[in-house]
């Protein structure tokens, strides 16, 4: 049962992954993509997670708490240079 | 058994909510609205998915995984946090600032005018004069 309601999160993930591919290829503004790349970094975060429980390994943890990490300093990264028009003053 | 039924349904609805969240970022129509959707439908979902995670571990391992509380607490922290962020971005290209009401204090709105704390450090730095007195 476990395995069949991960497959179905996969799907959702998955599917979701490719809603955000498309916000940031037709994205009408720069915030909108900001926000697609935010958001599919957090679908990744998901898959990992969801790897990591079908795999039954604690080692994916590690990778996903990097990733949401790096993600979360990309993003601001980004809304600053808008802001100020430069990231480390 | 019971532990398995919370375990897929845990997993279940993180997985509705993630896919209503990037739904809804295709979906809704200005960006104020869409960045509404993922922001905290996507985080929720993750957030079943680390609470199914860590009932998981404890009922094979029987004993509490602290890993998916540091992510689940850093998702749910940075999320608003880069909201904000992207929401004074948008302000910043595409609303006049004329349009926007008082703020009721001394400073403007954040993003237009320079913080309070910081006023004449960024003046001098900016080349202006700063404030005259």
């Amino acid at each position: 049962m476990i395995n069949a309601a991960l497959l179905f999160a996969f799907a959702c993930f998955g599917i979701g992954l490719l809603f955000t591919l498309w916000r940031v290829a037709r994205g009408p503004g720069t915030v909108d993509r900001i926000l697609a790349l935010d958001t599919m970094v957090i679908n990744v975060i998901a898959l990992i997670i969801l790897f990591g429980l079908y795999t039954g390994t604690s080692l994916y943890f590690e990778a996903s708490m990097l990733i949401a990490m790096v993600g979360f300093v990309a993003t601001v990264a980004y809304c600053r240079f808008i802001l100020r028009g430069d990231i480390i003053e | 058994m019971i532990i398995e039924i919370i375990i897929s349904a845990l997993i279940v609805i993180g997985g509705i909510f993630g896919l209503v969240g990037s739904f809804g970022l295709l979906k809704l129509k200005t960006t104020m609205q869409r960045l509404h959707a993922p922001t905290k439908a996507t985080t929720l979902g993750v957030g079943g998915l680390l609470l199914a995670s860590m009932v998981k571990a404890y009922y094979d391992k029987s004993m509490l995984s602290s890993h998916e509380l540091l992510i689940l607490f850093f998702l749910f922290i940075t999320a608003p946090v880069s909201a904000n962020f992207m929401s004074k971005a948008y302000m910043l290209l595409r609303v006049d600032e004329d349009g926007l009401p008082d703020t009721g204090s001394d400073y403007g709105w954040a993003g237009y005018d320079l913080p309070p704390a910081d006023t004449e450090t960024a003046h001098s730095r900016l080349g202006d004069s700063g404030p005259s007195d």
